[in-house]
């Protein structure tokens, strides 16, 4: 049930993009058309939820037993950066169909904030592998939900007349802005969900 | 280009709030109040200014193959360093309102953006300036979204209450607000550039 | 000077050179803030305590941590036992922590021997910024949703709009959730207290 929790309070409650603004950059550069932010949401799940894994582990077995928690951020970006490099060379062999649909935006994720931001927040948080995990998981799938569902609204605002001042960035923020206020109908959802499964 | 005119390009020309629409994160989380807006910026330019000189510095040495490597490494170093020197002497308040957008400097693309186009091929000296006009810039753009947002959403400048706090709009400091005020700002950005 | 080339051994050496420079000095870093880090956090607990105990002059007893099933989930609280200057009890401050609107709620709560809240303050929350901050003053003394000076004994503390009877508080303007979370906080921490405090007493006793 606790995972249960997480899952959802991480995809709606705390949706990474539009509430917590950890990877804006890929939300608002790659939401042009469903198909790319399709791509890119697949891509990120993917890395976002090793990553983490690998982060997790090293800070559990490495950093911690030598006292070099001070390495934290050089370490898991370092990490992050191989890791990506090694996902798309291995991609590139194993698997030629996924490499072409994700292959593009494999070297843009070593940059989002995204996923940094979730191997640090974990730490964090204090959660256990199990939870580490469901909770990238799950934040990484609400990160493609955003993204997914932006992009369909640019879709239909490209067909619209827009006052010359707020063309391009300015009606696109105004736009993520209303999508961010639907996406606090969500909040609350916790402790009433947390109340229903009787966690108190 | 001289060292005035690299400081200017940084401040309007390629603002990196306003027109290039770089490290929009920690823009838009943690410009609440003005002063959050204000430290942020701050301690972005404190690093951009460090990695630029120290890449600058040491160009010649490293090869292009490893070159990212080496900035990434550069760069998580003065971030390290800067979270350690915040934690310790920073008021509480304002490590708290900054919380993980501190280490997450690291991955703000405006500092490895500018090691990449400016920093390894222009003089230690212009790369500081360099980082000090962006640096700048990005300050700015997040002062006056920080403001803005207080203004309208706790109806205070700086903590100083200027409204009562019956005419406060509680969703600028919600994440929505974030959006939504940057939106509008950008907007008039556009408006003045032209003019 | 001319640039070195991307040769494999130049690359590895530039690599690991920088690697290791930059992990001395951030060892280094890390070696002379280590210690004001520290100095700071026991700065800001120690005036925490200061704060809710309402007295300035007051020893502080060693901490002691006890962990609680609330639910069915384990919590964990921290009990700093206060005396005064002359050596007299003064009750516990407790450090308590619920799950608040948008996260964890940490705050610590000041009793006396009796049980009376005496103080509070937020030690640390991922609440909305302006919302669930408002905690912060909202609770406080001579404000609408006072808390001090009640004892939840005479019934748990909870926000006027569940239920009118018994030690009733308002809650923050549109932010229910958490004033409930606070209360919460409040209620557990008086809870571990007193049986704490029972705990101490029999163990007494038994000597």
């Amino acid at each position: 049930m606790e995972y249960l929790l997480i899952f959802i309070s991480a995809i709606f409650v705390n949706n990474i993009v539009l509430s917590q603004f950890l990877g804006i950059c890929p939300f608002l550069g790659v939401s042009k058309k469903i198909d790319t932010s399709l791509g890119m949401g697949a891509a990120v799940t993917f890395v976002l939820t090793l990553s983490t894994i690998v982060t997790y582990l090293v800070q559990v077995y490495v950093l911690n037993p030598l006292g070099l928690q001070y390495l934290q951020t050089l370490s898991f970006i370092l990490i992050i950066a191989a890791l990506v490099q090694m996902v798309e060379i291995i991609l590139k062999k194993v698997s030629p169909v996924l490499y072409q649909a994700l292959g593009i935006f494999l070297p843009l994720i070593t940059t989002n904030c995204a996923v940094l931001g979730v191997a640090i927040l974990v730490i964090q948080k204090d959660y256990s592998l199990m939870e580490s995990v469901i909770y990238a998981f799950s934040t990484a799938l609400g990160f493609a939900l955003s993204l997914v569902l932006f992009a369909g609204i640019r879709e239909q605002l490209s067909l619209v007349k827009i006052p010359k001042g707020m063309q391009g960035m300015s009606i696109v923020l105004i736009t993520a802005g209303l999508l961010s206020l639907a996406f606090m109908g969500f909040s609350g959802l916790e402790s009433g969900l947390r109340t229903l499964f009787g966690l108190g | 280009m001289s060292n005035l005119k690299i400081l200017l390009n940084g401040l309007i020309k390629e603002n990196p709030t306003f027109v290039l629409f770089l490290g929009m994160c920690p823009t838009l989380a943690t410009t609440t109040s003005g002063i959050n807006g204000l430290s942020m910026g701050l301690s972005t330019m404190a690093v951009l200014v460090c990695t630029n000189f120290v890449i600058s510095c040491i160009k010649k040495i490293t090869p292009d193959m490893v070159r990212i490597p080496v900035f990434i490494v550069v760069i998580a170093a003065f971030v390290t360093i800067l979270q350690m020197f915040m934690s310790a002497y920073a008021p509480q308040s304002i490590n708290d309102a900054l919380g993980i957008y501190i280490p997450l400097i690291v991955v703000n693309c405006i500092i490895l953006g500018r090691a990449e186009s400016f920093a390894c091929k222009n003089s230690p000296i212009s790369s500081i300036f360099d980082g000090l006009g962006i640096g700048l810039g990005f300050t700015m753009g997040l002062t006056i979204l920080g403001v803005v947002r207080e203004l309208l959403g706790a109806g205070s400048i700086f903590g100083v209450r200027l409204l009562p706090e019956t005419c406060n709009i509680l969703l600028f400091v919600l994440p929505p607000g974030a959006f939504i005020s940057l939106g509008y700002l950008v907007a008039l950005f556009n408006k003045f550039k032209k003019a | 000077m001319e640039k070195i080339k991307s040769s494999l051994s130049n690359m590895i050496l530039v690599l690991v050179g920088v690697a290791l420079i930059v992990g001395a000095i951030l060892a280094y870093v890390n070696h002379i803030t280590e210690g004001p880090i520290r100095t700071k956090a026991e700065q800001t607990l120690a005036e925490g305590i200061k704060k809710v105990m309402g007295s300035s002059d007051i020893s502080v007893a060693a901490p002691e941590v006890v962990n609680e099933r609330i639910d069915g989930k384990q919590f964990s609280f921290t009990i700093h036992k206060v005396n005064n200057a002359t050596g007299q009890s003064l009750g516990s401050a407790v450090e308590s922590t619920t799950m608040g609107f948008g996260g964890e709620l940490k705050v610590l709560v000041g009793f006396d021997v009796n049980g009376c809240i005496l103080g509070y303050t937020i030690l640390s929350t991922s609440e909305t910024p302006g919302l669930g901050m408002k905690a912060g003053t909202w609770f406080q003394k001579g404000n609408k949703g006072s808390v001090i000076g009640l004892n939840p004994k005479d019934g748990e503390l909870h926000v006027s709009k569940d239920d009118k009877n018994g030690n009733a508080i308002d809650a923050i303007t549109a932010s229910t959730i958490t004033s409930r979370a606070f209360l919460k906080a409040i209620n557990q921490a008086y809870k571990v207290y007193m049986k704490h405090n029972k705990d101490t007493q029999t163990k007494q006793e038994r000597r």
